[in-house]
């Protein structure tokens, strides 16, 4: 190694000295490898990724222990527990009289109460909304993980047989993609989930299924740019060459080298699909009404527009939680941008 | 050039017919009974009714068929004629707003173009100030407030903005309120007395030299105004930021430096004009964008626009409705989207051989 170092005759010394110091490998790199190494200590030396992962780690803990935070009242805990049927918003505080829930062991220490109020006050129709936003945290993951994971997996199916096979079979997914892409995407979301929502009834389901119908083409357009770019590298040449079949060629040779940027796009992404999940249900789509959920607690304040200097809290607890979560994976995302590609440093 | 304008209309007609194949695919999930309202007003009760408007619409017919219909509509043998076809401006009819597609689209679509009108000034402009300004101050205090503006402004859901605005401005301070117009202003346009001559109507205002209703007509739209200005400017501030910076860098812009000119004279007549490459593609989206109805800021504000009238159609669960507008508002991107590529090709010339 070090010969070889020194045989180099000019060109940049600081580069030099770089490959020359014998940097210790820790048991960690040797352990994740050297790519995940160099990605894991970007996030934890960046102070914006750090606060990221920081929201993300209670929200994280806040939906693992979601009946212990808020212990569920009746059958189904995903219902905001509902307080009567009066129709106006009832402030933080207010005392709660009917579906009390058990009182866990957190409650008298942090709150200084003896019985259950409502911590963050009612929306319309008396749901509590400390339920709202803590059992709102699982299905914004739940969302999130679902449609990341079907929008990427479709992405990358459509994308790198787009650009291995080339020729006709790019052009006319490449059109699919274009096509796609013309629709506005909150529009599209919208109507399709309105579409399904007859077919399927009011659940999670019909805004999860129109957001991954057209969320995928971002995905597609990166993985296949990049597997074009490695296509033509050598490795896939022998590997060609040793008479391996196309699909293995492509799924073991080719995927994995160039998947990188769709993974950070996808963590981009979560935040951006919570966003518009959120957005479905504060226009009425979704979910069925008192289901935990951020969007759906936005969405009374609409019908109280004119009296929100009173009923602030139906917009600013579940705002908060909702800016806070998609806060989160952007700033992860905006850091693992910049570690995965150095030159965009500090540009982006 | 020629060639290029060539080219992009081409794939005009292939996007129209994509973006009209994924749409009646939509439709095809619904039943034929519902899919009736495509030609005519209100389905009949009875079942033997049912199944003859089924019959006379070719409601059973395979894709295809039913595809041609939908874009042709279909001619009444015995008056002669046409219901449906949406080839002839005739999207169906509105179930929910009791009137056909084409008098939502004609009512609302002007208020959207108004938005949008008085949206991008304040976007363009103040969005490419605040990045330029960022990239000559880099990593200065402007640079690091902007860089975090961007990040949050980006995470801050439109909606919850919005509704902070209202709370702010409308609920609390009384300053701006939601919806379109006053009383007296709808009472001003139904006794005719402010003439419609566009249908915008801060336009129509001016035309009309009725500045108070100009002054009413922007209370209403502000709020808005600010929620769209706001989101843009988040993305506008990062493009703008990186191309400029890469601008910077680059030989003749050390060369104008050398030659002893001002700053001043080098980032505004050198520098800038280069970097706004990237920053004309974000501007045609964004304003294709503004027209393709901005379904929640408008939804939050209650502003009647196209993107309101889908959110309602769509709350609703009128199929019809909501997918007779995404098809008018998909021509219209399209249409603008064209415009863009084609303007984009005159300004950067490097377009046109790709």
């Amino acid at each position: 190694m070090t010969t070889q170092n020194t045989t180099i005759p000019t060109g940049d010394n600081r580069l030099l000295e770089e490959t020359r110091s014998t940097k210790k490998v820790g048991w960690l790199e040797r352990t994740v490898g050297t790519d995940l190494y160099r990605i894991l200590k970007g996030m934890v030396k960046t102070p914006t990724s750090v606060i990221g992962m920081i929201l993300i780690f209670i929200f994280i803990l806040i939906a693992i222990f979601a009946p212990v935070i808020a212990p569920p009242v009746g059958n189904d805990p995903y219902k905001m527990p509902r307080d009567g049927f009066m129709g106006e918003p009832q402030a933080p505080g207010s005392p709660w009289t009917r579906n009390v829930p058990e009182i866990p062991f957190w409650y008298k220490a942090v709150t200084g109460n003896e019985e259950w109020v409502h911590l963050l006050g009612t929306a319309q129709g008396q749901y509590d909304i400390f339920y709202g936003v803590i059992w709102g945290t699982r299905t914004a993951f739940q969302t999130g993980f679902i449609v990341v994971i079907a929008t990427v997996l479709i992405g990358i199916i459509m994308g790198s047989i787009a650009a291995y096979y080339g020729g006709g079979v790019d052009n006319i997914i490449m059109r699919i993609t274009d096509i796609f892409m013309t629709l506005p995407y909150i529009m599209m979301a919208l109507i399709f989930s309105a579409v399904l929502t007859p077919i399927l009834g009011r659940s999670l389901l019909p805004p999860m299924i129109a957001m991954i119908t057209f969320g995928w083409m971002g995905y597609a357009r990166i993985i296949r740019s990049d597997i074009l770019s490695i296509k033509e590298r050598d490795y896939v040449l022998a590997a060609k060459a040793s008479g391996l079949k196309n699909g293995r060629i492509l799924f073991k040779h080719i995927l994995p080298n160039a998947i990188y940027p769709t993974l950070v796009l996808a963590t981009l992404g979560f935040g951006d699909v919570v966003l518009s999940f959120a957005a479905l249900s504060f226009l009425g789509i979704g979910t069925e009404i008192g289901y935990a959920d951020w969007g759906q607690i936005l969405s009374f304040a609409r019908n109280w527009i004119t009296s929100l200097d009173r009923y602030w809290y139906i917009v600013v607890y579940p705002g908060l939680t909702l800016t806070m979560f998609v806060l989160g994976w952007n700033l992860i995302g905006d850091t693992l941008r910049d570690v995965l590609d150095p030159r965009m440093r500090g540009k982006i | 050039m020629t060639n290029y304008i060539i080219r992009r209309l081409l794939l005009v007609p292939l996007l129209l017919f994509g973006v009209t194949i994924v749409i009646f695919g939509m439709l095809q999930l619904l039943g034929p009974v519902e899919r009736s309202a495509l030609y005519i007003k209100d389905f009949p009760k009875n079942d033997k009714q049912v199944q003859a408007v089924i019959k006379q619409y070719g409601l059973d017919q395979p894709f295809y068929v039913q595809y041609w219909r939908w874009l042709t509509g279909v001619v009444d043998p015995v008056t002669g004629e046409r219901d449906g076809g949406i080839l002839y401006g005739d999207f169906g009819y509105s179930r929910t707003a009791s009137q056909p597609v084409i008098d939502i689209v004609r009512e609302r679509f002007p208020n959207t173009v108004d938005l949008a009108l008085w949206t991008i000034y304040p976007m363009l402009s103040i969005g490419i100030w605040m990045g330029v300004q960022a990239a000559v101050n880099q990593n200065k205090f402007f640079d690091q407030a902007a860089r975090v503006y961007s990040i949050v402004g980006t995470s801050f859901p439109t909606f919850v903005f919005g509704l902070l605005l209202l709370m702010l401005l409308y609920a609390k301070a009384g300053w701006f309120m939601p919806g379109k117009q006053s009383n007296w202003v709808t009472a001003l346009i139904y006794s005719g007395e402010l003439k419609q001559y566009t249908h915008l109507l801060t336009i129509d205002a001016i035309l009309n030299l009725r500045f108070d209703v100009l002054w009413d007509a922007l209370r209403h739209m502000i709020m808005p105004i600010i929620t769209l200005s706001y989101i843009n400017w988040a993305t506008f501030v990062r493009v703008t930021r990186s191309s400029m910076l890469e601008t910077l860098r680059q030989d003749y812009v050390v060369t104008a430096r050398a030659k002893g000119l001002k700053e001043k004279d080098v980032i505004n007549n050198h520098a800038r004009p280069n970097a706004m490459l990237p920053v004309v593609t974000l501007a045609g989206s964004s304003i294709v964008g503004l027209l393709g109805g901005v379904v929640i800021t408008e939804t939050v504000f209650n502003y009647p626009g196209i993107g309101k009238a889908a959110a309602d159609a769509a709350a609703q669960l009128d199929v019809v409705t909501i997918l007779g507008l995404a098809i008018f508002t998909g021509t219209i991107l399209i249409i603008t989207n064209l415009i863009v590529d084609v303007i984009y090709a005159f300004i950067d010339p490097r377009v046109r051989l790709t």
